[in-house]
Parts: C-alpha cells; sequence; structure tokens
C-alpha cells in the first residue's frame, strides 16, 4: 500500500467522471494505469513520478537521478584500487 | 524505466559497500523506518553484506501492522452490516482483529472491496447511491493526501452515503518513542523517502539536533539503501548528527506542499494508539470536525469491543525493532503468512513476511 512505483507519464486528460481532477495515464514499464496528478501540477506528458494508492506524490527530477548515480560512479572500483590503476572514470 | 536498472546495479552496490567498510571503525545500528525498505533490505540480503558492526533493524513503518486491533475490529463490524460496502486496500483484508478479520466477512456473504485508489470507493458510492459505502483510510504520510483528495471529492459531489473509517499514523513522532525508550539501540535512521516526498524533512531537523542522530532521507532501490546507509554511519563516524537527503531525485527540503494543504483541510493531528506500542501523543490523523459527517466511526456507532491479541504473538517486539521475527517461537511453525497470526506476517510490508518470504529460518541464538 505504502510502495511507491515510479512511472513515466504518456497521457494527460480530465477524466470523464471528474473534470475537476487533473488525470493522466502512467506507464509502468508496460502496464498502463489511470493516476490522479492533481498533487502534481507541474508533471507533463514524458516525466516519471511516484505513484501511491493511485495519486502522483512527486516528480522524479532526472538531472538529480543521474547526480546521484555520477558521484556512486565517482567511487573507484576495489580491484582497480588494488590493481593501483582507475578502470573507470566518469 | 530511465534509472531504475542502475539504481540495481550490483557492481555500484559492490563498490558502495567496499566504501563502507573502509568507512566502518566502530558497531553502529540503524534503523530504517520503513516498510517498504525493509522488504528490499532483507529481500536482497543487504544487511547480511554489511560490514561486521553495522546492524540493521527493522522500525515500525508498516501501516498495516501497526492499525490497532481495535481499529480492525470496528472494521470488521461495520463490514458485517448488510447495508454496507466496504472498500479497503488490499492489505487489510486478512489483519487478524479479535474474531476474524475482513475476509471472512466477505466470506459470509460481507460486501467487502479491494480498491486501488480511494477515488475508486468515491465511484462506487457515486453508482450506487442505495448503498452505505465505508472506506478504511489506513497508512502513513503517503496515503494521506489520496484519502484526503477521497473526502474533498466526495463532499465536493455532495455525496451522503460515503464515509471513512480513519487510521491514519504519522512517522516523526513513532521516531521519537523509539528514542525515548529506555532500552533504545538505534543511533541513526533512515527515514522514509516517500512519506518524505509528501511532508519534505523539515520534521526530522529537531529530532536530528534534539537527539544527536544523523538521519538520512532514504530511496527504496538496493543502491539508495546502501548509500543511505552509507551516508549515515559517514556522519556517525564524523560525529555529526544532521538531516541528509539521499533521495534528492524524488524528494524536496518543504515536500509537496498542495498535498500538505489538503492533509491539513481534511485531517487534524491526533493521539493514536499503535499496535503492539500503544498510544503515542499527537501520533495520528483524524477527521477535522468541518468533515465529521464523513466519519465512519460517528455514523456507524462501532463500539469499542474488548479486543485480545494472539498470546504467541510478538508483534508489539518487532514493530519497536528489539527482537527479529526470527526470534519468535510461532515464526514459520504457526505463523506463516498464509496462516498469519499477527500483522508484520500478513502485510506486504510488514518484517516477518520480509523475513519469511526471504527464507530466513528460525534463530537459536538470538540475533542477526
Amino acid at each position: 500500500m505504502c510502495l511507491g512505483i515510479p512511472g513515466r507519464i504518456v497521457e494527460v486528460r480530465a477524466s470523464a467522471d471528474r473534470p475537476d481532477l487533473r488525470t493522466g495515464i502512467v506507464d509502468f514499464e508496460g502496464l498502463r494505469r489511470p493516476v490522479c496528478l492533481v498533487y502534481t501540477p507541474e508533471a507533463q506528458i514524458g516525466d516519471y513520478v511516484i505513484v501511491h494508492v493511485g495519486f502522483a506524490i512527486s516528480r522524479v527530477d532526472e538531472a538529480e537521478a543521474a547526480r546521484t548515480l555520477a558521484v556512486i560512479r565517482a567511487i573507484p572500483d576495489a580491484l582497480a584500487r588494488e590493481l593501483g590503476t582507475t578502470l573507470e572514470r566518469t | 524505466m530511465k534509472y531504475l536498472d542502475e539504481y540495481r546495479d550490483p557492481v555500484l552496490a559492490r563498490r558502495l559497500l567496499e566504501e563502507l567498510r573502509k568507512l566502518a571503525t566502530k558497531p553502529w545500528t540503524i534503523m530504517e523506518v520503513c516498510g517498504g525498505q525493509t522488504h528490499t533490505i532483507v529481500r536482497q540480503g543487504i544487511d547480511e553484506l554489511l560490514p561486521a558492526g553495522i546492524r540493521m533493524i527493522h522500525g515500525p513503518g508498516c501501516p498495516v501492522c501497526v492499525t490497532p486491533l481495535a481499529m480492525v475490529d470496528k472494521a470488521v463490524a461495520i463490514a458485517a452490516r448488510p447495508e454496507v460496502t466496504f472498500t479497503s486496500y488490499g492489505d487489510m483484508l486478512r489483519v487478524p482483529g479479535s474474531t476474524g478479520d475482513l475476509v471472512g466477512v466477505k466470506a459470509r456473504g460481507g460486501d467487502v472491496r479491494v480498491v486501488y485508489s480511494p477515488l475508486d470507493a468515491v465511484r462506487i458510492a457515486e453508482a450506487h447511491p442505495d448503498r452505505q459505502v465505508v472506506f478504511f483510510a489506513v497508512g502513513f504520510e503517503t496515503t494521506a493526501p489520496a484519502n484526503a483528495m477521497a473526502v474533498l471529492h466526495a463532499a465536493a459531489r455532495g455525496l451522503a452515503n460515503f464515509t471513512v473509517l480513519v487510521s491514519h499514523v504519522l512517522v516523526p513522532p513513532a521516531i521519537t518513542a523509539i528514542l525515548d525508550a529506555p532500552d533504545n539501540e538505534v543511533r541513526g535512521f533512515l527515514a522514509a523517502g516517500h512519506v518524505c516526498a509528501v511532508m519534505g524533512y523539515t520534521q526530522y531537523e529537531p529530532i536530528a539536533a534534539r537527539y544527536r542522530v544523523p538521519i538520512v532521507v532514504t530511496g527504496f532501490e538496493p543502491l539508495d539503501l546502501i548509500e543511505g546507509i552509507l551516508m549515515t554511519v559517514r556522519q556517525l563516524e564524523e560525529g555529526r548528527a544532521e538531516v541528509e537527503n539521499q533521495y534528492a531525485r524524488a524528494v524536496h527540503r518543504a515536500g509537496n506542499t498542495a498535498a500538505q494543504d489538503a492533509i491539513r483541510e481534511v485531517f487534524t493531528v491526533t493521539a493514536r494508539s499503535w499496535r503492539g506500542v500503544g498510544e503515542i501523543p499527537a501520533s495520528g490523523l483524524a477527521l477535522a470536525p468541518r468533515y465529521a459527517a464523513y466519519d465512519a466511526e460517528h455514523r456507524f456507532a462501532v463500539e469499542s469491543l474488548n479486543t485480545t491479541e494472539h498470546p504467541a504473538c510478538i508483534a508489539g517486539d518487532i514493530l519497536r525493532g528489539t527482537r527479529l521475527p526470527t526470534d519468535c517461537a510461532a515464526y514459520g511453525t504457526a505463523c506463516t503468512p498464509r496462516t498469519p497470526l499477527g500483522a508484520p506476517m500478513v502485510s506486504a510490508e510488514g518484517t516477518c513476511a520480509a523475513f519469511h518470504g526471504a527464507g530466513r529460518q528460525r534463530s537459536t541464538v538470538g540475533s542477526r
């Protein structure tokens, strides 16, 4: 229930029976579900959002996602350290 | 999904673990609060890959597990009424009450339905004006915005046949309660990333300062969790006690203000009883007085019944993190996900279910 799942917005539209609630279709690796976007007014088609119980609660910032990975990738590889060389520098 | 595979990269995970091994000079005990994080840690065996001395304690962050027995009994009593269509997230259906669960009500002919979103419950109420539709609004701060919107939506539509049975709980007071316990061993916390996506993390700053504990807002993928642990250990080794954000791709310091506004509009902070823990002041949400018409407890006047927990179940100790599932005599024998005695074995986010799903065996030693 509490698990938030990231998915990509593929469609934004007012749902027929509730025009007052911004709704979108979100793709979860092939599975598509309607998601209420009322709490992520800034999220557009193509954006990733974290979805909880049918509501997007947060837009995933791709630049931040890349930055976190870059920090982790910058940790030198243990094997490389043992060999005294650096195999990867990203 | 973009970035999802990268955050599960075993090569990068090994590097982070290696970095942690270099960093950790002392034993440290860290609690992950969120049940979703517990599952990833146990399923991936992250706790078993950590350097010796770094111990993870699994916290009370499973809303299904901490929903008090009295509330489950109320749900069962309301759901059994002939005029009621009772709607709930799926994980609440098999939580044992004193005398049965919601699945049992359904088996006896009760109208109990699983919904994916609380808005689905509102839809059912609109489609069936002759039925009293009740939604079981449980969860932490993560589900509160969705449940708040269901009430706002029902109010906007003027629905007279929709009510909610509210049993919301809040994370920061639970952390404070754990830190106040005389036998507390926790020296640092991984804060639940999705709770913080809604609430932000300013509430944790006074806790970190007052109790001198590092708190790291952490995501849910294996790399997130190992990095969250690494950041916590780094603070501990350097003698710092700050709130840091590992999960910047989804969490801002201020959180989601639109979601917070809806929570504040519909709910008010109240004392809540936590199953296995007891009452914690100002640790939950109840409907605000102006939405009292949508309160199922008022509408159906459910009396608190005599509640009795199963005597063999040590759920309270599990939820406080003082004992492991594998310390329980009933674990894997009398108590399994198919025949659960307590909530932590029922829920997909429960610590006992996480251990059982990962094939962890009962310990005779009593730790790890």
